[in-house]
C-alpha cells in the first residue's frame, strides 16, 4: 500500500469505511489517521498520516506468535487465524506499529447491534487480537473474478476505495507495471520504523523525485 | 496544554495488553526458576524445590487469566520454531517434568537437571521481552541478563530463608552484584526517556536496598540470622519491583515518527 502525505487531508473517510466494512468495535480501528503536529512556532505544520498494520515482510508479530495463528501469504498479506489465536496479545506487544487490537466482550457504537454490525458481526473476533486484513477478502473475491486488487474496487481495500483525495493506492509492489511500482519510482518515499528492519509493506510518498 | 498519555500520535504511550497477570510471570516464574536454580546448594531440599515449582506455576497461571481465549492454551505449544512463549512452554514442561520426578527419585544429578531446565526456563522468559520489537524497553539486549540475573538473585534471596551454606551466599553475592551490573548496562542502554524516568525509581531500590543494603546485612548475619533472611527478602522485592514496573509501566512504545516531511 501506498500513501501519499501530500495529498492526505485527513478527512477520516477511509477510517469510516474501515469500520463500515468490518465493523469492528469501539475503540478499535484498523485503519487510522494521525493528525501530527510538527515543529514549533512559528513554523509549524500539520501532518496526517495514515497507519495500521503495515503488511511487514519480516513481520515480528508472526514469529512471536505462539499458536502460528499469523501468518503471512504468498502476496505478502500478514493474516491471523482466529480459531488458532489464543489472545495472548504476544504479537500486539511486539508490533512497532500498534496496529493490533484484542477485545474480550462484544461492544457496539449504539449499546445494541446495528444493521451493519449485526451483518458483520463475528465470536471468533471476541479475545483474539485483529488488525487490518488489507480487506484479503475483498482481494480474493476480485482475483477470482479476474479482477486486479488497487485497480478494479471490487478487488481493493475498502480504506482505498474511500479516498476521497487519492492519497492511498494499493497493488503489487513485485510487479514493475503496477500502479504502486509507478508511483514508487516516480517519488521519493520512507516506510516507518524502517531501522527495526521489519520491512513494512506500507510506503509513504513524501516528494517528487 | 500536554497530551494524556493515551493519544494516538507522535508521542509513545504505555502498551495496554499486558497488566499485572502477565507481569506475575516475570515476577513469580523468574523468581521460582532463580530459586530451583538455587535449590542444590540450598537446606531444604523438597520444600525448596516444591517453592519453586508452586512458583513458576503460580506465574503460568497468572499470564494464563490473561490470555483471551484460555480452552484454547494448549495452542501456545505450536511454535516452537520461532516463537520464545512457546519454547518458554517446552521449558516449563521439561521443568515441571524433571520437578516431580525428584520427589520420587531424589537424586542429585536430577537436581543439577532441574536447575539446568530452570535455566533455560529463566533464559526463554528474558527472550520473550527480547522479542517484543513494539517496545524500546524490552528490545534491548541488555534486558537478557537483566532479566535473568534478577531471577537469579531473586531466588538465591529466597533460597537464604532454607539454609545458609557458604556456597549459597557466595552465589546470592554474586547474584546481586552481577544484577547491579546487569541493571547499570541496561540503563545505559536504555534510549526511551518515558522508560527510564518510570524506571529510576526502581532501579535505584535495585541498587541500594537491593545490593548494598543486603551485602551489607549479610555482615551482620553472624550475630543476627535473622539479618540473612531479611537480606534476601529485599533482593527479591527490588527485582520484582523492577519487573513489574518494567512490563506494566515502563512500556512505552515508540509512537510514530517521520524521516520526511510532505513537500506541498
Amino acid at each position: 500500500m501506498v500513501a501519499d502525505l501530500r495529498r492526505c487531508v485527513g478527512c477520516q473517510t477511509c477510517t469510516a469505511a474501515c469500520k463500515h466494512a468490518n465493523a469492528t468495535p469501539p475503540g478499535v480501528q484498523w485503519r487510522r489517521v494521525l493528525d501530527m503536529e510538527v515543529g514549533e512556532y512559528p513554523s509549524v505544520k500539520r501532518v496526517f498520516v495514515p497507519v495500521g498494520c503495515m503488511h511487514c515482510e519480516d513481520p515480528p508479530c508472526m514469529h512471536v506468535c505462539p499458536s502460528t495463528a499469523t501468518r503471512k501469504r504468498a502476496d505478502g498479506i500478514v493474516t491471523i487465524d482466529y480459531d488458532l489465536c489464543i489472545g495472548c496479545a504476544y504479537c500486539a506487544v511486539a508490533c512497532p506499529y500498534q496496529a493490533r487490537y484484542k477485545v474480550d466482550a462484544a461492544e457496539f457504537a449504539y449499546e445494541k447491534m446495528m444493521p451493519s454490525e449485526e451483518v458483520r458481526f463475528s465470536e471468533k473476533r471476541l479475545g483474539v487480537a485483529t488488525k487490518c486484513t488489507f480487506c484479503s477478502d475483498r482481494v480474493d473475491a476480485g482475483l477470482a473474478k479476474g479482477q486486479k486488487p488497487g485497480v478494479d474496487p471490487e478487488a481493493t481495500p475498502a480504506c482505498v476505495n474511500s479516498c476521497i483525495a487519492q492519497a492511498l493506492h494499493f497493488g503489487d509492489a513485485e510487479d514493475p507495471n503496477s500502479n504502486i511500482s509507478a508511483l514508487l519510482a516516480e517519488n521519493q518515499f520512507f516506510r516507518m520504523h524502517e531501522e527495526l528492519g521489519t520491512k513494512p509493506g506500507f510506503y509513504y510518498l513524501w516528494d517528487k523525485k | 496544554m500536554s497530551r494524556p498519555e493515551t493519544s494516538f500520535g507522535p508521542r509513545p504511550w504505555i502498551q495496554q495488553h499486558w497488566d499485572a497477570r502477565a507481569a506475575g510471570n516475570f515476577v513469580l516464574g523468574g523468581a521460582g526458576a532463580g530459586l530451583l536454580i538455587a535449590a542444590p546448594l540450598a537446606g531444604g531440599g523438597e520444600l525448596v524445590r516444591a517453592l519453586g515449582l508452586a512458583m513458576i506455576a503460580a506465574g503460568l497461571t497468572a499470564v494464563w487469566l490473561e490470555i483471551g481465549r484460555k480452552l484454547r492454551a494448549i495452542h501456545v505449544f505450536f511454535n516452537p520454531w520461532t516463537s520464545w512463549m512457546t519454547r518458554e512452554s517446552f521449558a516449563a514442561l521439561v521443568v515441571f517434568g524433571i520437578g516431580i520426578s525428584t520427589f520420587v527419585f531424589p537424586d542429585n544429578v536430577l537436581s543439577i537437571a532441574l536447575a539446568v531446565a530452570a535455566l533455560l526456563f529463566l533464559f526463554c522468559q528474558a527472550r520473550i521481552l527480547f522479542g517484543s520489537k513494539g517496545i524500546p524497553a524490552w528490545r534491548a539486549p541488555e534486558i537478557v541478563p537483566l532479566v535473568m540475573l534478577t531471577g537469579l538473585a531473586e531466588g538465591a534471596g529466597i533460597a537464604l530463608l532454607f539454609g545458609d551454606a557458604g556456597v549459597l551466599v557466595g552465589l546470592f553475592v554474586l547474584a546481586l552484584l552481577s544484577r547491579a551490573l546487569a541493571w547499570s548496562r541496561y540503563r545505559a542502554a536504555l534510549k526511551q526517556p518515558r522508560s527510564a524516568a518510570v524506571l529510576e525509581p526502581a532501579g535505584r531500590s535495585l541498587l541500594q536496598l537491593g545490593t548494598v543494603l543486603p551485602i551489607a546485612l549479610l555482615l551482620f548475619s553472624t550475630v543476627a540470622p535473622e539479618a540473612l533472611w531479611l537480606a534476601g527478602l529485599m533482593a527479591a522485592a527490588t527485582g520484582w519491583r523492577v519487573k513489574f514496573t518494567l512490563v506494566t509501566r515502563a512500556a512505552h512504545n515508540q509512537g510514530f515518527t517521520l524521516p520526511h516531511l510532505p513537500i506541498r
